[in-house]
Order: structure tokens, then C-alpha cells, then sequence
């Protein structure tokens, strides 16, 4: 722990697992790791299916480098064995079950056993911590209570922990700025968007944001970018902390940002890491973007071995000066499903919207049209013109078009035609645009 | 001694044109004069109306992207060599003209032509001192609806 340049001055004996020496770590790793396998393949028929297909018994696994040799869990495997396919547990030894509202069709259903919860509540206790958080807090959970993992993950947590929760759940906007005010909350936990919703709203309820107790917010459960970190920070006066999870995995508390604000830490005692080739499966080295892939240690009610993410990161192996010893993946902005291959290259809508961000500064709403003539790949990218980017100028018109362009082929290398396109003609879906329209016939 | 121009972003597509229009004869905003400066794929409507803060609130409404620039609108002689004086003069004062188009209407042999300068507090005191004839808000408006 020498080198350390931040640590919170209340430190949480949880926490203690996040400093583990290294070699020790991967020796927990390992025996975890073979006690799930083995759990898994004698309770979960479909993992021992794709077990015996390749041959492979849980004894195979001698090292971390032989879990390449396993098979992947996906999503729709949730779905194909809705609701309780998946779970190791006899059901009167689970105490919760959470669901996921899929966007379409069945939602997926996953369990705990007490010893589930209470190691939820514990990697909770961590994510806290790790944010400066601790007894004499009063945090208020607005993440939804219900079916959804991220209301009750967070509020065992922030008990565990030994600071004050208020369950306000989500919605009601007014309310929560009440709450935030009177009752001297310290920080809160919610989406990121919705934060800035509330920062907004208080803006016309004629509150002074930053003359608040609030000190911290707890974000995640979508993906958000640096630019927007920096906003909430300037305009809420708070620090943004990045916490990561899903519920097949546990529900929040998978990864934590820290102090440092540069990665979220995995707690990966718990949640085994792997970064894959999305297109291949194959491994990749430390370092390298690719697909995120957990394996749940110590789960359970419903181990998952292998779950393919469809998140796209790296490891960062590179000491944090926290001195957390566990490694850390960096900010996820995006993901596999959305990748699109043109000409050759993938493409990922991100790194569109990176292009039209670095241009002027904001975000427009934008669309991606791929289309194929004469067996020629085309992209188009169509931005609605904002009041800040129109000038009633012909020339500064075509030259933003320009830059646009430019950018785009900067960060991708394939030339892609800007087209400038009057506000509201790009279909949105609850508020979202769709990002892609692939006209190609494959 | 500056007009207020109203900016509306159009796509080059059949009938765009026609939106903005009606949305104005909905707003019972009379268009003095109107210029349009097109590309291939996308066009900028220019318009000079009585009312500009109306003009802008119901395009906005309707969903518009709306710029408000000011412009300059000077009184050209209609005759042979009219122009040419004022462009003249506008060079000796070393101004750049970033875009210019006229009143369609004429009255007692003088026309009034639009200029969009960069900056117009500049022009107008040069251009004034170069003796020519600068129209406000409501002289233009007098003069076009009679
Ligand atoms: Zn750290």
C-alpha cells in the first residue's frame, strides 16, 4: 500500500480485499474458480451439455490460462431457459429473485441465495467505499426499487456499510430535490442522466445546487462519457463516481470507480475478468479493447461462467494510485451488439459520435445510413442542425459539413458523406434515436 | 439603422420551401422580402419580416432551426449605375460583403438592396459617411407596405 495518493480516511475492513497482493489474489481466483465450474456443471444441465460436447470435465481446469477452454454463457441462454433453467440452487435455499426487463419478449430472472446477498451487499459496501463513502453518510438511493437489481443492491449496500439511506426509488423529481435539501443528503445514487435532470429541475425551482451538503454521486446503469462527468461535477459540484454491473452478473457492485477516477475497479475476487475478440472469442491480452467476459466467483444460486457482456473495454493491469490491487476496466461507452462492419472496418456508433463531439463541442442527434451500390459500401451520416451549429451562412454551412466529414474519417479511416438534416426528421423511440439504418442487402 | 434577418435551415426537398411560408401566413406575419441560397443538399431561407420576435417564436414552434443575423439595407438608385456606386463606395471602405439580395418592390426610382456584413455596426457608419442612405426598421417596412 505504499504510493498511496488517495484513500478515503474511513476505510471499511470489506475493503481490505481490494488491496490483496497480486499472487495471492490469483490463488483465490483459481480454487474459486474450480469450485464454481464444478458446482456448475453438476447442477446447470446446459453448461454440462456444452461441457461434454468439447470433451472438457471440470478437473481440466488447472490453471486461469485453461478457462479459455470453457464455453461462453450469452443472453439469449437466460432466455431460452426462462425463468429458473439456469439456477444451481434448490429454490428453497434462494431468498431473492430479481428480473430484467428485456426490450423485447421474456424478461431474464436471476436468483440469490443468502450468501448471495450478503456478498452483493459487500461488493456494495466496496463501491462505496471506494467513493469516499462511509458511516455518517446519507445517501440517497433514487435507483428504481423492484424487479430491478439496482434499488435494493444499492440500499443493502449503503446499510452494510453504516451510512444512512433514504429509499426515495426513482421518479418524482420534485420530491427528490426536497429530500436532497432537507434532509442534508451527502450523496446520491442514480443514473447519470437523471442526475441531470435534477440539477435542471432545482435550476428552475431557484436552488443553489452547489451550496448543498451533497458531496457524491453514484452512477451507473447506463453508459456515460467523460464530457459528461466533467459536466455533473461542474454543475452539481459533486464529485461523479462510475460504478458498473448487471444483474446477470449480481446488480450493481461488479466494478467501481475510485479516488483516482480513472477505471472502475473490478471486484474480481468475486467477478473473474476476461477481455475476448467479440468476432472470434479468442482472448486478449491485458491492454487490449475488446469484449468484457465475468465469470461469477462465489455466485451461488446462479453461477455464470464465461457471460458474454457485449461491453466493449480493456484491462488496465497499470497500478492505480489508490494502491487497489484488483485491476480495473476503463469507462465502457459502448458495445458489441452495435458494432457494424464497412468495407472491412468495424465501426462503432461511439466513435461517430466521438468524431461530431470533437467538432464543436456538443452532440447532435445523429443517424449512421449504410447503403451498397454496385457492390460499394456507403456510409452516411446524418446530423440534425441545432441552433448552435447553424449559421445563416452558405459557406460556414459547408465548411461545418467539412469539418464533420473530416472527423469522421480521422477516427474510423473510412471516408463517410455528411449530410446536414432539419431538426426532428431522425426517428426517436422513447426518446432515443435509432443510431443505425443498414440498408445494405446482404 | 440595422434589420433583423430571420435564418431558417431547410433541406433541399420538395415542398420545404412552402413550410416556412405558411407557417408565417399562419402567424399573420407579413414577409417584406424573402432570399433563399441553396446547395445540393441543403438550403438557408433568408427573411426580412415586420415582426421579427413573432416571426422567430412561430418557426420555433414549428420546429425550426432559426438564426437572427443583422443586415444592412441600403437605398440603391434605380438606374444604370446605381449599384455600381454603392459598391463601389462600400470597397473604398474596404468592407466584404458576405452576401447580399434585394427588395423586390421599387418606389419613386429607388430600391433597397440587403448587405450582410460581419460587422454591420462598422458598416453602417462608414457606408453613411460615404453619404448613402441607410434604412431603418420602419422605413423599410413604410415603404414596402405602402
Ligand atoms: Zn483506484
Amino acid at each position: 500500500m505504499s504510493g498511496v495518493k488517495c484513500t478515503s480516511n474511513l476505510f471499511h475492513p470489506d475493503s481490505a480485499l481490494d488491496y490483496l497482493p497480486v499472487e495471492q489474489l490469483r490463488q483465490l481466483q483459481l480454487a474459486r474458480y474450480q469450485a464454481i465450474v464444478k458446482r456448475t456443471y453438476d447442477k446447470v444441465e446446459l453448461f454440462r451439455k456444452r461441457m461434454e460436447q468439447r470433451s472438457l470435465r471440470p478437473e481440466d481446469i488447472k490453471s486461469l490460462d485453461d478457462v479459455a477452454k470453457l464455453p461462453f454463457t450469452v443472453k439469449t441462454d437466460l432466455r431460452d431457459t426462462y425463468p429458473f433453467g439456469l439456477f444451481a440452487s434448490d429454490m428453497s435455499d434462494i431468498v431473492r429473485l430479481h428480473a430484467s426487463s428485456g426490450t423485447t419478449g421474456k424478461p431474464i430472472v436471476v436468483a440469490y441465495t443468502q450468501q448471495d446477498v450478503d456478498v452483493w451487499a459487500s461488493v456494495m459496501v466496496r463501491t462505496f467505499a471506494a467513493c469516499g463513502l462511509g458511516k455518517g453518510d446519507i445517501i440517497q438511493n433514487s435507483y428504481g426499487y423492484g424487479l430491478f437489481t439496482g434499488g435494493l443492491g444499492a440500499h443493502y449496500g449503503a446499510e452494510a456499510l453504516g451510512a444512512t439511506v433514504i429509499p426515495t426509488s426513482g421518479g418524482n423529481t420534485e420530491r427528490q430535490i426536497m429530500v436532497l435539501k432537507d434532509f442534508n443528503v451527502t450523496a446520491i445514487c442514480c443514473t447519470p442522466s437523471y442526475f441531470l435532470h435534477i440539477i435542471e429541475r432545482a435550476g428552475e425551482m431557484g436552488i443553489d445546487f452547489k451550496a448543498l451538503p451533497l458531496k457524491a454521486g453514484i452512477f451507473g446503469a447506463e453508459p456515460w462519457t467523460e464530457s459528461m462527468r466533467v459536466r455533473i461535477e461542474k454543475e452539481g459540484g459533486i464529485k461523479a463516481y462510475d460504478i458498473y454491473g448487471l444483474s446477470e452478473i449480481i446488480g450493481p457492485g461488479v466494478a467501481s470507480a475510485c479516488c483516482a477516477q480513472e477505471g472502475l475497479h473490478i471486484f474480481e475476487d468475486h467477478f473473474y475478468p476476461e477481455i475476448i475478440d467479440p468476432q472470434t472469442g479468442d482472448p486478449l491480452p491485458d491492454g487490449t479493447e475488446g469484449e468484457l467476459v465475468f465469470t461469477t466467483l462465489s455466485k451461488w444460486a446462479m453461477p455464470m461462467i464465461r457471460y458474454r457482456t457485449r461491453d466493449i473495454t480493456r484491462l488496465m493491469t497499470e497500478q492505480c494510485p489508490c494502491g487497489r490491487t484488483v485491476r480495473r476496466i476503463a469507462r465502457i461507452g459502448r458495445r458489441s451488439d452495435d458494432m457494424f462492419i464497412i468495407r472491412g472496418v468495424n465501426v462503432f456508433p461511439s466513435q461517430i459520435e466521438e468524431a461530431l463531439l470533437a467538432v464543436e463541442g456538443t452532440l447532435p442527434h445523429y443517424q449512421i445510413v449504410l447503403t451498397r451500390t454496385k457492390g460499394l459500401d456507403n456510409m452516411e451520416v446524418q446530423v440534425e442542425v441545432t441552433a448552435d451549429l447553424f449559421s445563416d451562412k452558405i459557406g460556414a454551412m459547408e465548411g461545418l459539413k467539412q469539418k464533420l466529414g473530416k472527423s469522421v474519417e480521422h477516427i474510423i479511416g473510412i471516408r463517410a458523406k455528411v449530410s446536414l438534416v432539419e431538426p426532428h426528421t431522425i426517428a426517436r423511440s422513447e426518446g432515443k434515436a435509432k443510431r443505425l439504418i443498414d440498408k445494405r442487402e446482404m | 439603422m440595422k434589420l433583423n434577418q430571420l435564418s431558417v435551415f431547410l433541406e433541399n426537398k420538395p415542398g420545404r420551401l412552402s413550410e416556412p411560408c405558411k407557417v408565417l401566413a399562419d402567424a399573420g406575419v407579413n414577409i417584406l422580402t424573402i432570399s433563399l441560397a441553396d446547395t445540393e443538399q441543403f438550403g438557408i431561407l433568408r427573411l426580412i419580416v415586420p415582426d421579427w420576435q413573432k416571426a422567430r417564436e412561430a418557426l420555433e414552434k414549428a420546429q425550426c432551426v432559426v438564426n437572427v443575423t443583422e443586415v444592412v439595407a441600403v437605398e440603391v438608385e434605380d438606374k444604370p449605375g446605381g449599384l455600381q456606386n454603392v459598391l463601389q463606395a462600400m470597397e473604398e471602405a474596404r468592407l466584404n460583403i458576405e452576401y447580399m439580395y434585394a427588395f423586390t418592390f421599387r418606389r419613386e426610382n429607388k430600391a433597397i438592396i440587403v448587405f450582410r456584413f460581419e460587422d454591420p455596426n462598422t458598416a453602417v457608419k462608414l457606408l453613411q459617411q460615404k453619404g448613402l442612405k441607410i434604412l431603418s426598421s420602419e422605413e423599410v417596412c413604410q415603404r414596402v407596405e405602402g
